[in-house]
């Protein structure tokens, strides 16, 4: 605690309107005090934690020097003019309820319905959240630690947040429609902390959409931290596509609790980013519980996506299934690193984990660790990781019936990505990932 | 005088090797690690002045480099370095006769029955009993084709000019803390040269006896098969069991020349209160075939990834490993695969089995680099579960880059099902035989492709690790 306060006292110039990200932590009297004390303990902590490092198991080929933070500054309020380009390209799909987020700023919200509010929906920016709904966010605000090597940017992380969402669906509920957030980086070497809390209470059901975007090329520094909390026999879906600028550095830390008879799936669609990190862990607690970890990445040019996952089965009867794939192209390069760890007592586990990766080009590289550590007994557990590249005999079909090479090639690799795509099992979900995919190889591949 | 501790029938081979006799050495450096005990190594071996320098740097390599735990089995802290014996020899030179050999020794390997297996199918013999071989001989007919097979200090002396060439160069002494242990203290170990063309139909077997009590045991194998020549070598190691800690930290380095073949079989047995840490890797040439059979079954705590550096055209890599991780102990065994050259294949198959609350773990790495074309690798990891404390774990890494190459890598985790022991149960077998014929039947398809001796032998093993393991 000491620590925190000296810093506060160091930092005094707050006129300063784009201060130097590390300089910036100030202590927020808008906000309540417990929530302050959670900042003040989040940078003492960030202060303290050292830099990651290769040597670190967790950050093993792990480009690290891509996470210095002294380029990045906190954004300045935004003017009119650039609201209003960010709403016109934060485009609602047919959703329940819509968040939009730029520069960690508000700048859009489309609220639940009357009906479901009614039920006991909340669905708020997580400012507000923790002030109107102070018990929801006490109890499971970062209450998961950061267990796979980002504990420092965590800490950051709880130290700056101010954008993000709650969302309570109440037992019993269920939303058809998705619900979306948008987040974006709109000032050149900002940095964002997006924060996301689901809570899904008994038997309820609902599905989430975040954006993650840049409004220009340009560097910047996003740091999300997501937690998901399903609720016993809750159903949750969760999607992700990251679409940051190619030169922003992002870190993201997500933990999924699964409950008795629940089931979660998650998607992180990886297409933008400089180096992106995405740490993920799912634990399994009660029977029945079930956790579907899916990921697919399409890095070009230098990009780095870098994911750790952990499968803790923690319960007996629980089952979980992971399948990232990648298409590495140029000098891109990807990292898996997962555990599935079924722990003492935790009989009965299902655990699969798969990772594939197609690599496009002679400079592409594909690191893989997939891990298992198992400590109980009747598990079906297996694991499998491949690298290659494309089929000659598919390609040359393709080209056989006149189909240019390069067409030929972009099929091949959406084919390959779309066997993940398809587990969402939520045909307009499906379909808006693939348009993201196709997008990126769109404005790529000229 | 013999200790041998109790044994029931049914425990008689694991403990094969559990007995000791009190030896009189000769030769003693002393307790603890410094430069004087390597000195003394040095001296009593009469080396030349660029091994002790090699020594000694090797000991501040040793003393520079953390323990690896942040990775590796905290276990390891366990380690006492300053109360381990370091060098303990009767004589310096091995003899070629059993005859010779002092009787206690003899009457030691006897028992483990090494002159018999001699004379029935192996070409040449190496035992060493703590740290200097005591037995070392050939067949005439092997000798004449210009084999060389003696211990590492002979050959350190006899053949310098091989010797130095390859030394250390498979594995340099910083590669890990225990290869610098190792390089620091070595003796004894083979010394192996087969000369271009020359196929050894038989296999050279050492023989690594522990007798003594707090003690580490530091042998040093260097075997270069030269251009289309073959050979397979195989060793074995027992120690009684005592309560203290021994380390055993060895360095093997193969070399297999353009179109050679090495096979190399491991049937590790150690006493369950030993450290067994060791660097194993292999260097294949063009067109050259280096196989490791590794196969843990006894020690405290094993960590042993065998290796392959796949350096020229077309070169093949093999590890298959099976561990039986028992009460107590912990196998972190696996393999190393590093392509450099194209068309390079390999292939690791590594089955692993943990009883009570034995604990297995596989370790691997590939890695194939930038603008190879067609290399291929193929790993396959498959653990049993027997007991309900029984663990395991799976820690790969793999690294590839660029397209033409294809890695994969497959585990899978299982454990005996209740309806299997149940059919043979109807069938009127006991649990105990049902259980044993079902890992058995786990590990059977690479069991096979080991050579007849060491599988019936190893099944045989399975076998009595199963007893008890069940009701």
């Amino acid at each position: 605690m000491s620590g925190g306060t000296a810093v506060l006292e160091r930092v005094t110039h707050e006129s300063a309107t784009t201060p130097p990200l590390l300089e910036s932590f100030t202590d927020r009297d808008d906000l309540p005090a417990w929530f302050r004390e959670q900042q003040r303990a989040g940078w003492a902590e960030f202060l303290k934690l050292p830099m990651p490092s290769r040597k670190d198991q967790p950050w093993r080929f792990a480009n690290v020097d891509a996470l210095k933070l002294d380029a990045y500054t906190r954004p300045a309020a935004l003017d009119d003019d650039k609201r209003a380009e960010l709403l016109d390209q934060s485009a609602a799909h047919e959703s329940a309820a819509r968040l939009v987020f730029a520069d960690d700023q508000l700048i859009e919200r489309d609220v639940i319905a009357n009906s479901l509010r009614e039920r006991g929906v909340i669905f708020q920016p997580i400012e507000r959240a923790i002030i109107e709904h102070e018990e929801i966010v006490r109890q499971h605000f970062m209450a998961e630690p950061a267990t796979l090597g980002s504990a420092k940017f965590a800490a950051l992380h709880r130290a700056f947040v101010s954008s993000g969402a709650l969302l309570y669906v109440p037992r019993g509920v269920e939303i058809e429609l998705p619900i979306e957030i948008f987040h974006w980086l709109a000032t050149p070497h900002g940095a964002v902390f997006p924060h996301l809390l689901i809570v899904a209470g008994e038997m309820s059901k609902v599905t989430v959409v975040e954006h993650f975007r840049s409004l220009r090329q340009g560097p910047g520094f996003a740091c999300g931290v997501n937690d998901l909390i399903v609720g016993r026999g809750a159903n949750v879906r969760y999607v992700c596509v990251q679409d940051w600028s190619e030169e922003v550095v992002a870190v993201q830390v997500n933990a999924t609790r699964v409950d008795r008879d629940a089931s979660a799936t998650s998607l992180n669609v990886n297409l933008g980013a400089a180096y992106a990190r995405l740490e993920s862990r799912s634990r399994l607690l009660g029977e029945g519980s079930r956790s579907d970890m899916l990921a697919i990445g399409v890095a070009n040019r230098r990009q780095e996506f870098d994911a750790r996952t952990l499968q803790d089965h923690e319960s007996p009867q629980t089952t979980s299934d992971l399948l990232y794939k990648n298409s590495l192209d140029e000098s891109a390069r990807t990292t898996f690193g997962g555990l599935i760890r079924v722990e003492p007592h935790a009989h009965f586990t299902d655990a699969y984990q798969t990772v594939r990766n197609l690599l496009l080009s002679d400079d592409a590289e594909a690191n893989s660790m997939p891990g298992l550590e198992i400590l109980a007994d009747n598990v079906k557990c297996s694991h499998g990781a491949t690298s290659g590249q494309i089929h000659e005999d598919e390609l040359f079909y393709l080209l056989a019936r006149g189909i240019p090479k390069r067409v030929a090639q972009k099929l091949l690799v959406l084919g390959f990505l779309n066997e993940v795509t398809e587990r969402l099992q939520h045909a307009t979900l499906e379909e808006h990932v693939r348009r993201a995919v196709e997008a990126k190889f769109a404005r790529t591949k000229s | 005088m013999a200790t041998t501790t109790e044994q029931s029938a049914v425990d008689f081979d694991r403990n094969i090797g559990d007995f000791h006799y009190d030896v009189k050495y000769d030769f003693d450096a002393g307790v603890g690690l410094n430069e004087r005990v390597v000195n003394y190594i040095s001296d009593v071996k009469g080396e030349d002045d660029w091994v002790r320098a090699f020594r000694l740097k090797a000991l501040r390599t040793f003393e520079e480099k953390a323990m690896p735990t942040h990775w590796a089995s905290d276990d390891l802290r366990a380690i006492e370095f300053d109360k381990i014996r370091y060098y303990l020899a009767h004589g310096q030179r091995p003899t070629r006769s059993w005859e010779d050999v002092p009787e206690d020794m003899k009457r030691t390997f006897e028992r483990l029955g090494i002159p018999e297996q001699e004379r029935k199918f192996l070409a040449g013999v190496e035992a060493q009993f703590d740290s200097e071989a005591v037995y070392s001989n050939i067949k005439k007919a092997v000798g004449e084709q210009g084999v060389i097979f003696v211990g590492s200090t002979e050959g350190l002396k006899q053949h310098p000019e091989i010797f130095r060439k390859w030394f250390g160069k498979v594995i340099p002494t910083g590669d890990n803390k225990f290869s610098a242990l190792n390089s620091a203290v070595f003796s004894g170990g083979s010394f192996i040269y087969v000369p271009p063309g020359v196929k050894v139909k038989h296999p050279l077997q050492a023989y690594f006896r522990i007798n003594a009590e707090n003690f580490g045991q530091f042998e040093r194998t260097l075997i270069i098969v030269d251009e289309g020549a073959e050979l397979t070598y195989m060793e074995g190691c027992t120690a009684p069991k005592f309560n203290t800690a021994t380390l055993h930290s060895a360095v093997v380095e193969l070399v297999a020349l353009k179109g050679a073949k090495i096979q190399y079989i491991t049937v590790q047995n150690w006493s369950a209160n030993v450290f067994n840490l060791v660097t194993k890797r292999g260097l294949a040439h063009e067109e050259a075939e280096i196989k490791w059979i590794d196969c843990n079954i006894g020690s405290r705590l094993t960590m042993k990834y065998p290796g392959v550096v796949l350096k020229g055209r077309k070169a093949r890599g093999e590890v298959l490993s099976i561990a039986l991780a028992n009460n107590g102990q912990h196998q972190d065994t696996g393999a190393k695969m590093i392509h450099a050259a194209d068309e390079t294949t390999s292939n690791i198959i590594s089955k692993s089995i943990s009883i009570g609350t034995g604990r297995a773990t596989y370790r691997g790495l590939v890695h194939v680099p930038k603008h190879l074309k067609n290399c291929k690798n193929n790993t396959e990891c498959d653990a049993l579960l027997i007991n309900a404390t029984s663990r395991t774990d799976t820690y790969p890494a793999i690294t590839v880059r660029g397209t033409g190459n294809s890695v994969q890598h497959e585990a899978s985790v299982s454990q005996v099902s209740a309806e299997q022991i149940f059919y043979m149960q109807q069938r009127g077998l006991s649990e105990a035989q049902a259980m044993s014929l079902s890992v058995n039947g786990f590990v059977n398809d690479l069991v096979r492709q080991f050579p007849m001796e060491y599988s019936v032998e190893l099944k045989r093993l399975i076998e009595l690790e199963m007893e008890g393991s069940v009701g």
